[in-house]
């Protein structure tokens, strides 16, 4: 089976290690993935804001590029609900019935702990991460796409890793798009209360399931030089152990004990 | 004694303020989270709630949908039990009406009961300047009031006070328009309740005219239904000889057993209560009980504009609980003032706006947008309006208002949408933001894990890096890396 990467403009310019994540961890676990070089953007950025006829081009070529693929995964909860719930609202702008249609008729889009879950029925992808780890929800995978606890079975079932509570985990980091700078302010306070808890949970790192929340969050715990970073749920699952490789024959003993670690996806 | 919202500026700018007011925060930040865990406690006790939450919704609008049958019907039926039936298209009509009963009646005060809908069309500013005191009951209401203050949330309105802060407006002012507070009066809840009690009373019993809202109004029977907590609003609607109720159109019910899903729905969604304590219900004039001249004044005043509009209509929905208030995080930090309307808060985003008009006022304009979106307000709505769906709904009417002006905006969101619109043009927006990254791959400010950030900059850049630092971009864009590595199956199908 074939899915299409939707990598999200967000990744593709600023986040290419999350888009190399998700290739990674798809492939290690049987799935053959394509990257439609003809996306660009599904269009939230302006719906969000207001300006649908903006958004009107960029769904065409979501559309067009998609075009064919049985299933689309996206590593954003955000992206995901941008396509499921406002789609069709941009395509009915258009006028268009066609695209009313192409919209109707699209493949089906999944986050990407949807997709691990529920298409391809697996909890443990085989990952290894010995870190202190703390889970943001995002608003839109969580309420607006209903994750659950998808996201936390996945990264529970990964070796090493111990998941911390986040206190008030639900409550939203203030991103919410052109809301972070129309509204900068008030997004700062709501973003200074989540770093807090951040800290408070004792977390090293702290994983969501969209960058652009994690630009937010992780831009405050940098400024604060708090020492505990942010990451991509991808790249906390395309991690694995180490590969120790045996010594040569021919090498002494102390030469061995300094084997080389490969690195296994994680930065 | 009037206060009003006019002149308050666009909302990022009032919140800039509130933001900085330590005491607001910290009085927020406790109530909202006090009234959300009990609320919380208590919708979960309740197995059918989602069903619930369905039923409310779909009662709401079928009687929009026919709401001209049944603003008929409950004429018809208020008529017959002995009310009197006024219909006010506007708030200046509403308000008139008021005034003239209480001006027929000789008075020159009157009590009332706690009423969004009167608060709305300035019923308190339209009676002072016909020289008649409208004096309110519900404690809270009472506070706002004596500390010529406005209300800042539906149904705690003075949820930015404090204790000691009520104290203070309590010694200071409730002498000025009747009983005075105890001299060694305290901060303890008990002892300001007393204080407002011993106020109150004297009013009450002096007052031959009161003035309400309603909850709910059945159309069958013509019942109009007021929930409270402080026993004040049966004090107001049993006590005095004239009753006016100034009720919005939206609050039909079409008949009695209706109630029963919204009398569940309300209580635990506003107070955090399996029920209130004061449900008052009364059907016209019932001969030698209670007032024995009943008004009720229909009030449009903008709620048919929002009936005409598909995607907004829903908020005509609302039952005025607020727990959208109280999860909303933006509400939490900036408070109601930011939002410089009666309704505050994520309904007052969508309602006020639609109710006076959408495109034509900046700080109207600016409500849709005090949001971040993060749904936390519909998952608690009873009736599921829908309030995100309404919110960039009217960001959609904000832009169309203004198309084609040179906005910076506008101009933005073209720019991005033609750059977005062609992958090739896309790719060639990555090529210059790659060769920004491999210029300031060396910076020196790493991020936790070491990826290089750039701290505060200046210009527009400011909104967002003066508090956040700013990742450098990838040196290639994912979309480079594919093309060269064949999706990491040529070379070593690394990061350059």
């Amino acid at each position: 089976m074939t899915v299409g990467l939707l990598v999200t403009c967000m990744n593709d310019a600023l986040f290419p290690d999350t888009g190399r994540a998700v290739v990674t961890l798809l492939r290690r676990l049987g799935v053959e993935v394509d990257f439609p070089a003809a996306q660009t953007c599904c269009g939230q950025p302006m719906v969000n804001t207001g300006y649908l006829d903006e958004a009107v081009p960029l769904l065409r070529r979501h559309l067009e590029a998609f075009a064919g693929y049985e299933a689309v995964v996206v590593p954003s909860g955000s992206c995901a609900g941008s396509v499921r719930h406002q789609h069709r609202l941009v395509a009915e702008r258009s006028g268009d019935p066609g695209l009313v249609r192409a919209v109707e008729q699209a493949a089906p889009v999944y986050e990407l702990s949807e997709y691990l879950v529920d298409v391809l029925g697996v909890v443990d992808v085989g990952a290894y991460f010995p870190h202190r780890v703390t889970y943001h929800p995002t608003c839109h995978s969580l309420r607006m796409l209903g994750v659950g606890d998808r996201p936390t079975r996945l990264l529970q079932a990964v070796r090493g890793l111990r998941l911390v509570e986040l206190p008030a985990a639900t409550e939203c980091c203030g991103f919410g798009g052109t809301f972070a700078v129309k509204n900068s302010e008030t997004s700062i306070a709501m973003g200074a209360d989540k770093a807090r808890h951040v800290r408070e949970s004792g977390a090293e790192v702290l994983v969501a399931g969209d960058n652009s929340c994690l630009t937010h969050i992780g831009g405050l715990l940098s400024r604060e030089r708090s020492g505990v970073r942010v990451m991509h749920l991808a790249e906390v699952l395309a991690a694995t152990e180490p590969v120790i490789e045996e010594a040569p024959r021919e090498a002494d003993r102390t030469s061995a004990g300094s084997a080389a670690l490969t690195a296994g996806g994680a930065r | 004694m009037s206060a009003t919202f006019l002149g308050t500026p666009a909302f990022p700018t009032a919140a800039r303020a509130a933001l900085a007011d330590t005491q607001l925060r910290r009085n927020l930040a406790h109530a909202t989270g006090t009234i959300r865990a009990k609320r919380a406690a208590v919708v979960g006790e309740v197995d059918e709630w989602e069903r619930l939450r369905l039923a409310g919704a779909a009662l709401k609008d079928r009687t929009l949908r026919h709401l001209d049958t049944y603003l008929v019907q409950l004429e018809e039926s208020l008529t017959r039990a002995g009310a009197t039936v006024h219909w006010a298209r506007d708030a200046a009509e509403a308000n008139r009406i008021v005034v003239d009963i209480a001006r027929v009646h000789g008075t020159d005060e009157v009590v009332k009961v706690k009423s969004m809908a009167t608060a709305e069309i300035g019923l308190n500013e339209a009676l002072e300047a016909a020289g008649i005191h409208a004096w309110e009951t519900d404690l809270a209401e009472l506070i706002v009031q004596l500390g010529e203050d406005l209300p800042s949330h539906i149904l705690v309105p003075a949820i930015h006070r404090n204790r000691s802060e009520v104290r203070e407006i309590f010694l200071r002012e409730m002498g000025r328009h009747g009983k005075a507070a105890p001299r060694d009066l305290t901060d303890t809840p008990a002892e300001l309740a007393a204080a407002a009690r011993a106020h109150l009373r004297e009013k009450f019993l002096r007052a031959k005219v009161a003035v309400s809202g309603a909850n709910f109004a059945v159309a069958e029977t013509g019942t109009l239904a007021v929930v409270e907590s402080e026993g004040n609003g049966r004090m107001c609607l049993t006590l005095p000889e004239v009753l006016v109720s100034v009720v919005g159109i939206e609050k039909l019910v079409p008949t009695w057993a209706d109630l029963d899903v919204f009398l569940q729905l309300l209580p635990r969604s506003s107070t955090g209560e399996r029920m209130n304590p004061y449900t008052s219900m009364w059907t016209g004039v019932t001969p030698g009980d209670g007032p024995q001249e009943v008004h009720v004044v229909l009030l449009d005043n903008g709620r048919t504009d929002v009936l005409a509009d598909e995607v907004g209509r829903q908020a005509l929905r609302c039952i005025r609980c607020s727990a959208c208030l109280n999860v909303c995080p933006v509400y939490e930090r900036t408070g109601g003032h930011s939002y410089g309307s009666v309704y505050p808060g994520p309904i007052g985003a969508i309602l006020t706006p639609m109710l006076r008009g959408v495109g034509h006022d900046t700080q109207l304009d600016s409500l849709p947008y005090a949001s971040s979106l993060c749904g936390a307000c519909f998952e608690v709505c009873p009736v599921r309006i829908d309030i995100p769906e309404v919110l960039v709904h009217l960001r959609t009417k904000v832009v169309d208002a203004h198309r084609g002006e040179p906005k910076v905006q506008n101009l933005a969101m073209k720019a991005a949408s033609w750059a977005l619109s062609d992958a090739r043009r896309t790719a060639a927006a990555e090529k210059v933001s790659g060769a920004v990254g491999r210029v300031l791959r060396g910076t020196k400010r790493r991020a936790p894990g070491g990826r290089g950030v750039l701290g505060a900059l200046p210009g527009p850049a400011a909104a967002w890096s003066d508090a956040r630092d700013v990742p450098v971009p990838a040196p290639e864009s994912f979309r480079a890396w594919w093309a060269r590595t064949d999706g990491g199956r040529r070379g070593n199908g690394g990061a350059k």
